[in-house]
């Protein structure tokens, strides 16, 4: 299981694909924020933690496919099907998407939360709602990701399954950055974002093997 | 199906899992559903328009009720059929319910679609707006996505057995997060929609007898119009699989 996870993160790292095109799509979208909403300070800060959730959630959206779709198509998934359990794998897996994704979006939020005019006790609260919402993202987009495996051109009808899912964690993290931007205390949000990542963390590595027996059967 | 293997599940619901008795017995209900159907929701929509007063805050706008409740209702009804004919293809493979599961979706989209428009036809002279995030519009907005997102998983496999597989994974993972989407939209905005007129637990309601007997029979006849368009077409859904199955007969 480690070796999978390390062989999963090197790929990710070093095929050049996932992991630098999630973060930079990140990038793309709060630099052209500014340019679509206008320069205003005032404006931009009440947006800007909203925006950084959308943008860290449709990042961790474009990457998605990319967790089953490479192995599906070289046979090396069902290689890996005949050594791992495959709730063993897809919780690899996802959990390989959420180290190049999830944790380095949160990473990155607060220092483009500069660019938008976060303001400065809001970066904390940011941080800490990403680190803790994106497994729920990770999770479920891994679950989506198993369902259309077989599918040619799944990733539009990927975002289409997995949007719905989306919507309690982007909710909720969101909160946690509004509130902790405005001062406000934000443990309740918080709380629940860690409920919503604990459930999608024990219940999508099941639901997701079932998807992934159909589709290898 | 054999003769011998037919006789010792006769007492059982699951017989009409054989897709022929499902067809018999369907094609005998199939014409009292529709008759029953038409003539409800006719009753009802034509006593509740033409034959009950104006309410007197919400003017003739109150008549849209009759419409709005019903499918929104039976909206909500046709995902609950989905993820229970879900549940029994996934435990007991039966590809009669698989195929009502199928059946039910666009149905269930077509009034969710009601239920939304209905909604901001009479919220724009009510509300002052067509549309609010609302936590109840929002968690029907939901919904319409993931009958959508049901659907074209559907029409994406080619595979029948996969794709019902598949689709009802994602209804029942849809169901567990349909259940959390509603509380998180009451979580992130105070509603605007007002309380339910009939709220089925309590067994109180919020509305009188004379907006509420027609709105009534309109919700039966809403439910034996769902029922008729979900049997008419998972019939043709069973039809279309007979076909296939000549046809690959025939190929080979």
């Amino acid at each position: 299981m480690i070796a999978l996870l390390l062989r999963d993160l090197r790929l990710a790292i070093r095929s050049g694909g996932g992991f630098g095109l999630g973060l930079a799509f990140f990038l793309v979208v709060i630099v052209l924020t500014p340019f679509a909403v206008g320069p205003a300070p005032a404006g931009l800060a009440a947006i800007a933690p909203g925006v950084l959730w959308l943008g860290a959630l449709l990042a961790a959206l474009l990457t998605l496919d990319r967790i089953f779709a490479l192995d599906w198509e070289d046979g090396s998934l069902e290689q890996l099907a005949l050594v791992v359990p495959l709730e063993g794998l897809l919780f690899v897996k996802a959990l390989a998407h959420w180290l190049t994704t999830g944790a380095m979006l949160a990473l990155l939020a607060p220092v483009l939360g500069i660019l938008l005019y976060l303001p400065q006790g809001g970066a904390l609260p940011l941080f800490l709602g990403l680190i803790i919402g994106t497994p729920a993202l990770s999770f479920i987009g891994a679950f989506g990701a198993a369902l259309v495996v077989g599918i040619k051109r799944g990733g539009l009808l990927l975002s289409l399954l997995v949007l719905p899912l989306y919507v309690p964690t982007l909710i909720m993290g969101a909160e946690v950055a509004r509130r902790g931007a405005q001062g406000m205390p934000y443990d309740v949000p918080l709380a629940l974002s860690a409920a919503l990542s604990l459930f999608a963390l024990a219940i999508m590595p099941f639901a997701g093997a079932a998807a992934l027996r159909a589709s290898l059967r | 199906m054999d003769e011998t293997e037919t006789s010792s599940e006769r007492k059982s619901l699951w017989q009409y899992a054989n897709p022929r008795k499902f067809m018999d017995l369907t094609a005998t209900m199939l014409p009292w559903v529709w008759a029953l159907a038409v003539g409800l929701t006719a009753l009802g929509l034509v006593w509740g328009f033409f034959f009950t007063g104006d309410d007197f805050r919400m003017g003739s706008t109150v008549k849209i009720i009759y419409i709005h409740v019903p499918s929104a209702l039976m909206a909500i009804n046709g995902y609950i059929l989905m993820f229970l004919a879900s549940l029994v293809w996934l435990i007991r493979r039966h590809h009669v319910s698989a195929l009502v599961a199928r059946a039910a979706a666009p149905v269930g989209l077509v009034m969710t679609l009601i239920g939304l428009a209905t909604g901001a036809i009479w919220g724009q002279p009510m509300w002052g707006t067509w549309w609010a995030w609302d936590p109840r519009l929002t968690a029907f907005l939901i919904l319409c996505l993931f009958y959508l997102g049901y659907i074209a998983l559907w029409s994406a496999l080619s595979d029948p057995d996969l794709a019902a597989d598949l689709t009802s994974i994602l209804a029942i993972v849809g169901s567990v997060f349909a259940f959390l989407s509603r509380y998180a939209t009451q979580f992130w905005n105070q509603g605007l929609h007002q309380g339910t007129s009939v709220p089925v637990a309590t067994g109180g309601r919020s509305i009188d007898d004379v907006f509420f007997i027609p709105l009534a029979i309109s919700m039966v006849g809403f439910f034996f119009l769902f029922l008729a368009l979900v049997l008419t077409r998972a019939r043709t859904e069973v039809r279309a699989r007979r076909l296939s199955v000549l046809r690959a007969r025939q190929a080979a």
